[in-house]
Protein backbone atom coordinates (compact mmCIF):
# COMPACT_ATOMS: atom_id res chain seq x y z
CA UNK A 1 0.00 0.00 0.00
CA UNK A 2 2.70 2.49 1.04
CA UNK A 3 4.33 1.48 -2.06
CA UNK A 4 1.35 2.32 -4.22
CA UNK A 5 0.80 5.53 -2.57
CA UNK A 6 3.96 6.34 -3.70
CA UNK A 7 3.40 5.37 -7.13
CA UNK A 8 0.40 7.34 -7.41
CA UNK A 9 1.58 10.59 -5.67
CA UNK A 10 4.39 10.48 -8.65
CA UNK A 11 2.42 10.48 -10.70
CA UNK A 12 1.84 13.75 -12.37
CA UNK A 13 -1.78 13.82 -13.22
CA UNK A 14 -2.80 12.50 -9.59
CA UNK A 15 0.19 15.67 -8.31
CA UNK A 16 -1.47 18.48 -10.22
CA UNK A 17 -5.06 17.16 -9.12
CA UNK A 18 -4.60 16.56 -5.30
CA UNK A 19 -2.53 19.80 -5.03
CA UNK A 20 -4.59 21.39 -7.10
CA UNK A 21 -7.11 20.67 -4.09
CA UNK A 22 -4.61 21.12 -1.34
CA UNK A 23 -3.38 24.68 -2.60
CA UNK A 24 -6.36 26.90 -1.30
CA UNK A 25 -6.30 25.36 2.58
CA UNK A 26 -2.81 25.90 2.92
CA UNK A 27 -2.94 29.42 1.55
CA UNK A 28 -5.96 30.14 4.24
CA UNK A 29 -4.46 28.31 7.05
CA UNK A 30 -1.22 30.34 5.93
CA UNK A 31 -3.11 33.42 5.61
CA UNK A 32 -4.63 33.14 8.85
CA UNK A 33 -0.89 32.66 10.70
CA UNK A 34 0.48 35.57 9.36
CA UNK A 35 -2.52 37.99 10.60
CA UNK A 36 -2.11 36.39 14.30
CA UNK A 37 1.56 37.01 14.10
CA UNK A 38 1.23 40.46 12.75
CA UNK A 39 -1.10 40.85 15.20
CA UNK A 40 0.88 39.68 18.17
CA UNK A 41 3.91 41.21 16.60
CA UNK A 42 3.11 44.64 15.85
CA UNK A 43 0.68 45.57 18.44
CA UNK A 44 0.52 42.84 21.60
CA UNK A 45 4.34 42.64 21.76
CA UNK A 46 5.89 45.37 23.92
CA UNK A 47 8.95 47.76 22.49
CA UNK A 48 11.74 46.34 23.32
CA UNK A 49 13.67 48.56 26.14
CA UNK A 50 16.83 48.29 24.27
CA UNK A 51 15.91 48.67 20.27
CA UNK A 52 12.96 49.82 20.91
CA UNK A 53 10.08 48.80 18.32
CA UNK A 54 13.06 48.29 15.81
CA UNK A 55 13.26 45.24 16.45
CA UNK A 56 9.61 44.18 15.31
CA UNK A 57 11.76 43.52 11.62
CA UNK A 58 12.88 40.27 13.10
CA UNK A 59 9.48 38.95 12.71
CA UNK A 60 10.25 39.08 9.44
CA UNK A 61 13.94 38.93 9.00
CA UNK A 62 14.09 35.64 11.15
CA UNK A 63 12.07 33.49 9.99
CA UNK A 64 13.25 34.48 6.06
CA UNK A 65 16.68 33.28 6.98
CA UNK A 66 15.65 30.19 8.46
CA UNK A 67 13.72 29.35 5.75
CA UNK A 68 16.45 30.41 2.99
CA UNK A 69 18.54 27.57 4.47
CA UNK A 70 15.66 25.45 5.11
CA UNK A 71 14.53 25.29 1.01
CA UNK A 72 18.07 24.72 0.44
CA UNK A 73 18.34 21.69 2.08
CA UNK A 74 14.63 20.54 0.68
CA UNK A 75 16.38 21.08 -2.81
CA UNK A 76 18.91 19.25 -2.24
CA UNK A 77 17.45 16.45 -0.72
CA UNK A 78 14.67 16.37 -3.81
CA UNK A 79 17.43 16.69 -5.90
CA UNK A 80 18.97 13.42 -4.52
CA UNK A 81 15.77 12.02 -4.34
CA UNK A 82 14.77 12.74 -8.03
CA UNK A 83 18.90 11.79 -8.97
CA UNK A 84 18.86 8.54 -7.18
CA UNK A 85 15.00 6.83 -7.70
CA UNK A 86 14.36 9.09 -10.96
CA UNK A 87 11.59 10.49 -9.68
CA UNK A 88 10.37 13.15 -11.44
CA UNK A 89 8.20 15.06 -9.13
CA UNK A 90 10.86 15.36 -7.04
CA UNK A 91 12.82 16.78 -10.01
CA UNK A 92 10.12 19.67 -10.15
CA UNK A 93 10.08 20.16 -6.42
CA UNK A 94 13.99 20.70 -6.40
CA UNK A 95 13.32 23.32 -9.15
CA UNK A 96 10.89 24.98 -8.19
CA UNK A 97 11.69 25.60 -4.52
CA UNK A 98 14.91 27.58 -5.96
CA UNK A 99 13.33 30.66 -6.90
CA UNK A 100 11.35 30.56 -3.53
CA UNK A 101 14.93 30.04 -1.53
CA UNK A 102 16.37 33.14 -3.36
CA UNK A 103 13.34 35.25 -2.57
CA UNK A 104 13.29 34.60 1.05
CA UNK A 105 17.81 34.93 1.34
CA UNK A 106 16.94 38.41 -0.81
CA UNK A 107 14.24 39.51 2.01
CA UNK A 108 16.85 37.98 4.60
CA UNK A 109 19.32 40.33 3.77
CA UNK A 110 17.77 43.37 2.90
CA UNK A 111 15.51 43.09 5.75
CA UNK A 112 18.40 42.69 7.95
CA UNK A 113 20.33 45.78 6.34
CA UNK A 114 17.49 47.86 7.38
CA UNK A 115 17.39 46.82 10.54
CA UNK A 116 21.30 47.07 10.65
CA UNK A 117 20.35 51.06 9.88
CA UNK A 118 18.82 51.69 13.26
CA UNK A 119 21.45 49.55 15.21
CA UNK A 120 25.23 50.11 13.63
CA UNK A 121 24.08 52.93 12.00
CA UNK A 122 25.09 51.83 8.60
CA UNK A 123 22.97 49.69 5.85
CA UNK A 124 25.71 47.24 5.59
CA UNK A 125 28.14 45.60 8.39
CA UNK A 126 29.89 42.43 7.08
CA UNK A 127 28.27 40.81 9.66
CA UNK A 128 28.61 37.02 10.01
CA UNK A 129 24.91 36.15 9.43
CA UNK A 130 24.50 39.24 6.44
CA UNK A 131 27.83 37.64 5.19
CA UNK A 132 26.74 33.91 4.86
CA UNK A 133 23.24 34.68 3.50
CA UNK A 134 24.92 37.02 0.53
CA UNK A 135 26.71 34.00 -0.25
CA UNK A 136 23.84 31.72 -0.02
CA UNK A 137 21.92 34.22 -2.63
CA UNK A 138 24.94 33.77 -4.83
CA UNK A 139 24.44 30.12 -4.11
CA UNK A 140 20.56 30.44 -5.52
CA UNK A 141 21.25 32.41 -8.40
CA UNK A 142 23.99 29.85 -9.68
CA UNK A 143 21.05 27.29 -9.53
CA UNK A 144 18.89 29.11 -10.84
CA UNK A 145 21.15 30.31 -13.99
CA UNK A 146 21.88 26.93 -14.39
CA UNK A 147 18.74 25.65 -14.80
CA UNK A 148 17.86 28.67 -17.53
CA UNK A 149 21.23 27.76 -19.60
CA UNK A 150 20.71 23.76 -20.00
CA UNK A 151 17.59 23.83 -22.67
CA UNK A 152 16.47 20.45 -22.05
CA UNK A 153 14.83 20.34 -18.89
CA UNK A 154 15.22 17.19 -17.61
CA UNK A 155 19.02 17.53 -18.26
CA UNK A 156 18.95 20.82 -16.26
CA UNK A 157 17.11 19.78 -13.48
CA UNK A 158 19.50 16.66 -12.88
CA UNK A 159 21.96 18.84 -12.94
CA UNK A 160 20.37 21.58 -10.87
CA UNK A 161 20.33 18.78 -8.38
CA UNK A 162 24.26 17.98 -8.33
CA UNK A 163 24.80 21.47 -8.04
CA UNK A 164 22.88 21.63 -5.10
CA UNK A 165 23.72 18.31 -3.62
CA UNK A 166 27.63 20.40 -3.53
CA UNK A 167 26.20 23.28 -2.00
CA UNK A 168 24.56 21.90 0.68
CA UNK A 169 28.03 20.08 1.62
CA UNK A 170 29.97 23.62 1.14
CA UNK A 171 27.05 25.84 3.66
CA UNK A 172 27.78 24.52 6.92
CA UNK A 173 31.85 24.95 5.83
CA UNK A 174 30.98 28.11 4.26
CA UNK A 175 29.01 29.01 7.49
CA UNK A 176 31.76 28.35 9.77
CA UNK A 177 34.46 29.87 7.87
CA UNK A 178 32.03 33.40 7.84
CA UNK A 179 31.68 33.23 11.59
CA UNK A 180 35.62 32.01 12.06
CA UNK A 181 36.53 35.47 9.46
CA UNK A 182 34.25 37.70 11.60
CA UNK A 183 35.23 36.97 14.83
CA UNK A 184 38.89 37.98 14.11
CA UNK A 185 37.97 40.63 11.88
CA UNK A 186 35.43 42.23 14.01
CA UNK A 187 35.12 42.88 18.16
CA UNK A 188 32.25 41.67 20.08
CA UNK A 189 30.84 45.16 20.48
CA UNK A 190 28.97 45.14 17.24
CA UNK A 191 25.33 44.41 18.34
CA UNK A 192 24.25 40.98 17.29
CA UNK A 193 21.08 40.53 15.39
CA UNK A 194 19.88 37.59 18.03
CA UNK A 195 19.53 37.82 21.74
CA UNK A 196 20.66 35.33 24.29
CA UNK A 197 17.26 34.99 26.21
CA UNK A 198 14.12 36.50 24.08
CA UNK A 199 10.69 37.36 26.18
CA UNK A 200 7.19 35.21 25.35
CA UNK A 201 5.61 38.20 23.97
CA UNK A 202 8.56 38.32 21.63
CA UNK A 203 8.67 34.67 20.98
CA UNK A 204 4.93 33.37 20.22
CA UNK A 205 4.84 36.31 17.23
CA UNK A 206 8.12 34.92 15.73
CA UNK A 207 6.91 31.03 16.04
CA UNK A 208 3.85 32.05 14.19
CA UNK A 209 5.50 34.01 11.66
CA UNK A 210 8.00 31.48 11.50
CA UNK A 211 4.93 28.55 10.72
CA UNK A 212 3.19 31.20 8.22
CA UNK A 213 6.43 31.34 6.23
CA UNK A 214 6.75 27.39 6.11
CA UNK A 215 2.89 27.14 5.16
CA UNK A 216 3.85 29.90 2.31
CA UNK A 217 6.41 28.10 0.69
CA UNK A 218 3.96 25.22 0.92
CA UNK A 219 1.52 26.23 -1.26
CA UNK A 220 3.74 28.31 -3.02
CA UNK A 221 6.05 25.46 -4.41
CA UNK A 222 3.23 23.30 -5.16
CA UNK A 223 2.08 26.18 -7.63
CA UNK A 224 5.35 26.13 -9.04
CA UNK A 225 5.67 23.02 -9.29
CA UNK A 226 1.97 22.51 -10.71
CA UNK A 227 3.00 24.71 -13.67
CA UNK A 228 6.26 22.92 -13.94
CA UNK A 229 4.21 19.69 -14.12
CA UNK A 230 1.72 21.45 -16.91
CA UNK A 231 4.88 22.47 -19.04
CA UNK A 232 6.47 19.41 -18.79
CA UNK A 233 3.43 17.26 -19.27
CA UNK A 234 2.03 19.46 -22.46
CA UNK A 235 1.86 16.79 -24.71
CA UNK A 236 -0.01 14.19 -22.90
CA UNK A 237 -3.63 13.83 -23.08
CA UNK A 238 -4.93 14.95 -19.95
CA UNK A 239 -3.11 18.31 -20.31
CA UNK A 240 -4.56 18.78 -23.41
CA UNK A 241 -8.12 18.06 -22.18
CA UNK A 242 -7.55 20.40 -19.34
CA UNK A 243 -6.38 22.90 -21.71
CA UNK A 244 -9.67 23.01 -23.51
CA UNK A 245 -11.97 22.93 -20.20
CA UNK A 246 -10.64 26.24 -18.77
CA UNK B 1 -2.13 52.73 22.47
CA UNK B 2 -3.49 55.32 19.50
CA UNK B 3 -3.34 54.04 15.81
CA UNK B 4 -1.21 57.47 15.24
CA UNK B 5 1.52 55.74 17.51
CA UNK B 6 1.16 52.71 16.29
CA UNK B 7 2.09 53.89 12.65
CA UNK B 8 4.59 55.83 14.44
CA UNK B 9 6.46 52.63 15.58
CA UNK B 10 8.59 54.59 18.23
CA UNK B 11 10.48 56.51 15.85
CA UNK B 12 11.53 53.79 13.89
CA UNK B 13 8.25 53.91 11.11
CA UNK B 14 10.26 53.99 8.47
CA UNK B 15 12.51 50.85 8.98
CA UNK B 16 9.68 48.98 9.93
CA UNK B 17 7.08 49.74 7.63
CA UNK B 18 9.96 49.31 4.58
CA UNK B 19 10.87 45.80 5.84
CA UNK B 20 6.98 44.91 6.45
CA UNK B 21 6.16 46.08 2.50
CA UNK B 22 9.31 44.60 0.80
CA UNK B 23 8.19 41.58 2.25
CA UNK B 24 4.64 41.94 1.28
CA UNK B 25 5.53 42.90 -1.79
CA UNK B 26 8.32 39.83 -2.32
CA UNK B 27 5.63 37.50 -1.12
CA UNK B 28 2.85 38.76 -3.59
CA UNK B 29 4.78 38.47 -6.44
CA UNK B 30 6.13 35.27 -5.79
CA UNK B 31 1.95 33.96 -5.52
CA UNK B 32 1.18 36.00 -8.89
CA UNK B 33 4.14 34.35 -10.84
CA UNK B 34 2.98 31.57 -10.67
CA UNK B 35 -0.83 32.35 -11.45
CA UNK B 36 0.10 33.95 -13.95
CA UNK B 37 2.29 31.30 -15.60
CA UNK B 38 -0.58 28.41 -14.99
CA UNK B 39 -2.93 30.96 -17.17
CA UNK B 40 -0.64 31.74 -19.66
CA UNK B 41 0.26 28.34 -20.02
CA UNK B 42 -2.86 26.99 -20.48
CA UNK B 43 -4.28 29.30 -23.25
CA UNK B 44 -0.70 28.61 -25.25
CA UNK B 45 -1.67 24.48 -24.67
CA UNK B 46 -4.92 25.31 -26.03
CA UNK B 47 -4.19 27.20 -28.64
CA UNK B 48 -1.76 24.44 -29.90
CA UNK B 49 -4.51 21.87 -30.06
CA UNK B 50 -6.74 24.10 -32.39
CA UNK B 51 -4.21 24.75 -34.53
CA UNK B 52 -3.71 20.82 -34.85
CA UNK B 53 -6.93 20.03 -35.23
CA UNK B 54 -7.54 22.57 -37.73
CA UNK B 55 -4.39 21.07 -39.81
CA UNK B 56 -6.01 17.35 -39.22
CA UNK B 57 -9.27 17.42 -40.04
CA UNK C 1 42.64 1.91 -23.11
CA UNK C 2 39.60 -0.32 -21.69
CA UNK C 3 42.35 -3.22 -22.02
CA UNK C 4 44.48 -1.61 -20.53
CA UNK C 5 44.63 -1.30 -16.18
CA UNK C 6 43.24 1.03 -14.34
CA UNK C 7 46.76 2.61 -12.70
CA UNK C 8 47.70 2.49 -16.53
CA UNK C 9 45.41 4.48 -17.78
CA UNK C 10 45.72 6.94 -14.97
CA UNK C 11 49.20 7.85 -16.32
CA UNK C 12 48.09 7.71 -20.21
CA UNK C 13 45.55 10.16 -19.27
CA UNK C 14 47.97 12.03 -17.48
CA UNK C 15 50.93 12.46 -19.76
CA UNK C 16 48.55 12.88 -22.58
CA UNK C 17 47.49 16.15 -20.98
CA UNK C 18 51.03 17.16 -19.77
CA UNK C 19 51.89 16.72 -23.36
CA UNK C 20 48.73 18.42 -25.21
CA UNK C 21 49.73 21.32 -22.40
CA UNK C 22 53.25 21.46 -23.54
CA UNK C 23 52.32 21.88 -26.74
CA UNK C 24 49.82 24.57 -26.31
CA UNK C 25 52.02 26.96 -24.04
CA UNK C 26 49.78 29.78 -23.92
CA UNK C 27 47.41 27.51 -21.81
CA UNK C 28 50.52 27.38 -18.89
CA UNK C 29 51.21 30.94 -19.64
CA UNK C 30 48.02 33.02 -19.56
CA UNK C 31 46.60 32.11 -16.45
CA UNK C 32 50.35 32.76 -14.69
CA UNK C 33 50.65 36.14 -17.01
CA UNK C 34 46.68 37.20 -15.70
CA UNK C 35 47.70 36.00 -12.00
CA UNK C 36 51.14 38.38 -12.44
CA UNK C 37 49.36 40.86 -13.94
CA UNK C 38 46.16 41.21 -11.42
CA UNK C 39 48.57 41.73 -8.61
CA UNK C 40 50.53 44.02 -9.42
CA UNK C 41 47.50 46.22 -10.85
CA UNK C 42 46.77 46.40 -6.72
CA UNK C 43 49.33 48.46 -5.88
CA UNK C 44 48.47 51.43 -8.59
CA UNK C 45 45.12 51.51 -7.72
CA UNK C 46 45.28 51.78 -3.74
CA UNK C 47 48.31 52.88 -3.59
CA UNK C 48 52.34 51.75 -2.68
CA UNK C 49 52.19 53.07 1.13
CA UNK C 50 54.25 49.19 2.31
CA UNK C 51 52.23 49.09 5.19
CA UNK C 52 48.58 49.49 3.38
CA UNK C 53 50.33 46.81 0.85
CA UNK C 54 51.53 44.22 3.49
CA UNK C 55 47.70 44.55 5.15
CA UNK C 56 45.64 43.73 2.25
CA UNK C 57 48.84 41.99 0.48
CA UNK C 58 47.95 37.92 0.83
CA UNK C 59 43.96 38.86 0.37
CA UNK C 60 45.34 40.03 -2.85
CA UNK C 61 47.43 37.27 -3.40
CA UNK C 62 44.73 34.64 -3.13
CA UNK C 63 41.52 37.04 -4.66
CA UNK C 64 43.84 36.65 -7.92
CA UNK C 65 45.04 32.91 -7.63
CA UNK C 66 41.14 32.22 -7.33
CA UNK C 67 40.52 34.36 -10.17
CA UNK C 68 43.42 33.12 -12.46
CA UNK C 69 42.50 29.48 -11.73
CA UNK C 70 38.74 30.39 -12.91
CA UNK C 71 40.01 31.53 -15.77
CA UNK C 72 41.99 28.13 -16.82
CA UNK C 73 38.96 26.09 -15.65
CA UNK C 74 37.63 25.41 -18.64
CA UNK C 75 40.50 23.74 -20.17
CA UNK C 76 39.74 20.76 -17.97
CA UNK C 77 36.61 19.29 -20.29
CA UNK C 78 36.34 21.75 -22.77
CA UNK C 79 38.42 20.37 -25.86
CA UNK C 80 37.47 16.74 -24.48
CA UNK C 81 34.13 17.64 -24.98
CA UNK C 82 34.19 19.48 -28.52
CA UNK C 83 36.43 16.63 -30.07
CA UNK C 84 34.67 13.52 -28.23
CA UNK C 85 36.72 12.34 -25.85
CA UNK C 86 35.01 12.80 -23.07
CA UNK C 87 32.42 10.69 -24.21
CA UNK C 88 34.95 7.73 -24.56
CA UNK C 89 35.61 8.45 -21.28
CA UNK C 90 32.11 7.52 -19.80
CA UNK C 91 32.01 4.51 -22.27
CA UNK C 92 35.25 2.95 -20.85
CA UNK C 93 35.35 0.49 -18.39
CA UNK C 94 37.32 2.70 -15.75
CA UNK C 95 35.46 4.22 -13.15
CA UNK C 96 35.08 7.75 -14.50
CA UNK C 97 35.85 9.10 -10.73
CA UNK C 98 39.18 7.91 -11.24
CA UNK C 99 39.72 9.50 -14.76
CA UNK C 100 38.32 12.70 -13.23
CA UNK C 101 41.35 12.67 -11.00
CA UNK C 102 43.75 12.15 -13.49
CA UNK C 103 42.32 15.01 -15.53
CA UNK C 104 42.20 17.36 -12.38
CA UNK C 105 46.13 16.66 -11.37
CA UNK C 106 46.78 17.13 -14.97
CA UNK C 107 44.86 20.65 -14.70
CA UNK C 108 46.88 21.36 -11.08
CA UNK C 109 50.35 20.82 -12.59
CA UNK C 110 49.60 22.84 -15.77
CA UNK C 111 47.99 26.30 -13.72
CA UNK C 112 48.21 25.53 -9.99
CA UNK C 113 52.16 24.55 -9.79
CA UNK C 114 53.20 27.54 -11.87
CA UNK C 115 51.59 29.89 -9.34
CA UNK C 116 53.23 28.27 -6.73
CA UNK C 117 56.43 29.07 -8.45
CA UNK C 118 55.58 32.65 -8.98
CA UNK C 119 54.30 33.51 -5.82
CA UNK C 120 57.26 34.38 -3.61
CA UNK C 121 58.00 37.00 -6.62
CA UNK C 122 54.28 38.33 -5.94
CA UNK C 123 55.02 38.05 -1.73
CA UNK C 124 58.15 40.29 -2.43
CA UNK C 125 57.01 42.19 -4.60
CA UNK C 126 53.58 43.20 -1.91
CA UNK C 127 56.23 43.65 0.99
CA UNK C 128 55.08 40.33 2.89
CA UNK C 129 57.82 39.28 5.41
CA UNK C 130 59.62 35.83 4.68
CA UNK C 131 58.01 33.74 7.00
CA UNK C 132 54.56 34.95 5.93
CA UNK C 133 55.49 34.01 1.95
CA UNK C 134 57.00 30.71 3.31
CA UNK C 135 53.29 30.42 4.75
CA UNK C 136 51.81 31.56 1.27
CA UNK C 137 53.77 28.90 -0.22
CA UNK C 138 51.96 26.23 1.95
CA UNK C 139 48.53 27.41 1.81
CA UNK C 140 48.77 27.92 -2.01
CA UNK C 141 50.65 23.70 -2.26
CA UNK C 142 47.49 22.35 -0.21
CA UNK C 143 44.73 25.03 -1.64
CA UNK C 144 45.23 25.33 -5.24
CA UNK C 145 44.32 21.25 -5.99
CA UNK C 146 41.23 22.25 -3.85
CA UNK C 147 40.31 25.17 -6.69
CA UNK C 148 40.95 22.45 -9.48
CA UNK C 149 38.93 19.65 -7.77
CA UNK C 150 36.00 22.15 -6.81
CA UNK C 151 36.24 24.18 -10.39
CA UNK C 152 36.01 20.31 -11.90
CA UNK C 153 32.30 19.82 -10.43
CA UNK C 154 31.19 23.54 -11.70
CA UNK C 155 33.43 22.72 -15.19
CA UNK C 156 31.90 19.84 -15.77
CA UNK C 157 27.96 21.27 -15.27
CA UNK C 158 28.65 23.85 -18.15
CA UNK C 159 31.12 22.23 -20.37
CA UNK C 160 27.89 21.62 -22.83
CA UNK C 161 26.79 24.91 -22.52
CA UNK C 162 27.35 27.84 -25.28
CA UNK C 163 27.98 30.64 -22.42
CA UNK C 164 29.21 28.33 -19.89
CA UNK C 165 32.06 30.71 -18.95
CA UNK C 166 29.79 33.28 -17.32
CA UNK C 167 27.61 30.89 -15.53
CA UNK C 168 30.70 28.64 -14.36
CA UNK C 169 32.21 31.86 -12.12
CA UNK C 170 28.67 31.96 -10.27
CA UNK C 171 28.78 28.63 -9.64
CA UNK C 172 32.25 27.86 -8.23
CA UNK C 173 33.63 31.10 -6.59
CA UNK C 174 31.04 31.48 -3.73
CA UNK C 175 32.46 27.53 -3.27
CA UNK C 176 36.08 28.71 -2.40
CA UNK C 177 34.83 31.41 -0.18
CA UNK C 178 35.96 28.83 3.12
CA UNK C 179 39.14 28.66 1.10
CA UNK C 180 39.77 31.99 0.19
CA UNK C 181 38.97 32.65 4.27
CA UNK C 182 41.15 30.34 5.61
CA UNK C 183 44.28 31.18 3.47
CA UNK C 184 44.37 34.71 3.43
CA UNK C 185 43.96 34.70 6.95
CA UNK C 186 47.02 32.15 7.37
CA UNK C 187 49.31 34.53 5.49
CA UNK C 188 48.23 37.49 7.55
CA UNK C 189 48.40 35.85 10.75
CA UNK C 190 51.77 34.37 9.66
CA UNK C 191 53.07 38.13 8.63
CA UNK C 192 52.05 39.04 12.28
CA UNK C 193 54.27 36.56 14.16
CA UNK C 194 51.22 33.88 15.15
CA UNK C 195 51.08 30.29 15.02
CA UNK C 196 49.09 29.08 11.86
CA UNK C 197 49.00 25.29 12.55
CA UNK C 198 44.67 25.73 13.05
CA UNK C 199 44.68 27.48 9.55
CA UNK C 200 46.76 24.89 8.16
CA UNK C 201 44.96 21.63 9.41
CA UNK C 202 41.70 23.56 8.05
CA UNK C 203 42.70 24.07 5.14
CA UNK C 204 44.01 20.56 4.46
CA UNK C 205 40.62 19.31 5.71
CA UNK C 206 39.22 21.09 2.97
CA UNK C 207 41.41 19.52 0.66
CA UNK C 208 40.85 15.99 2.24
CA UNK C 209 37.01 16.70 1.68
CA UNK C 210 36.71 17.89 -2.01
CA UNK C 211 39.53 15.50 -3.04
CA UNK C 212 37.23 12.30 -1.48
CA UNK C 213 34.10 14.48 -2.78
CA UNK C 214 34.12 16.02 -5.70
CA UNK C 215 35.31 13.35 -8.17
CA UNK C 216 32.22 11.66 -7.44
CA UNK C 217 30.21 14.84 -7.94
CA UNK C 218 32.35 15.58 -11.00
CA UNK C 219 31.60 12.19 -12.83
CA UNK C 220 28.10 12.44 -11.92
CA UNK C 221 27.85 15.68 -13.33
CA UNK C 222 29.76 14.78 -16.94
CA UNK C 223 27.58 11.91 -17.00
CA UNK C 224 23.96 14.27 -17.06
CA UNK C 225 26.30 16.71 -19.56
CA UNK C 226 26.54 14.17 -21.96
CA UNK C 227 23.48 12.86 -21.77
Amino acid sequence: MFNNFFHKMASPRYFYNISGQLIPWLAAACMALFLAGLYYGLVKAPPDYQQGDSYRIMFIHVPAAWMSMFIYVVMAVAGAIGLIWHIKLAEVMAISSASIGASFTFLALVTGSIWGKPMWGTWWVWDARLTSELILLFLYLGVIALYNAIDDKRTAARAVAILALVGVVNIPIIHYSVEWWNTLHQGPTVTKLDKPSIHLSMLIPLLLMAFAFKLYYAFVVLMRARCEVLERERHTGWVRELAETK
Amino acid sequence: MSLNEFFHMGGYAFYVWTSYGLALIVLLLNVIGPLRQRKKLLNDIARTNRRARRNTP
Amino acid sequence: MTSDSLPRAFTLLLKRDLTLAVRHRAEILNPLLFFVLVTSLFPLGIGADPKLLQAVGPGIIWVAALLAALLSLEGIFRSDFEDGTLEQFLLSSHPVSVLVIAKVLAHWLITGLPLLVISPLLGVLLGLPGDAIIILLITLALGTPVLSLIGAVGVALTVGLRKGGMILSLLVLPLYVPLLIFAANAVDTAAAGLPVTAHLSLISALLVLSLSLSPLATAAALRISLS
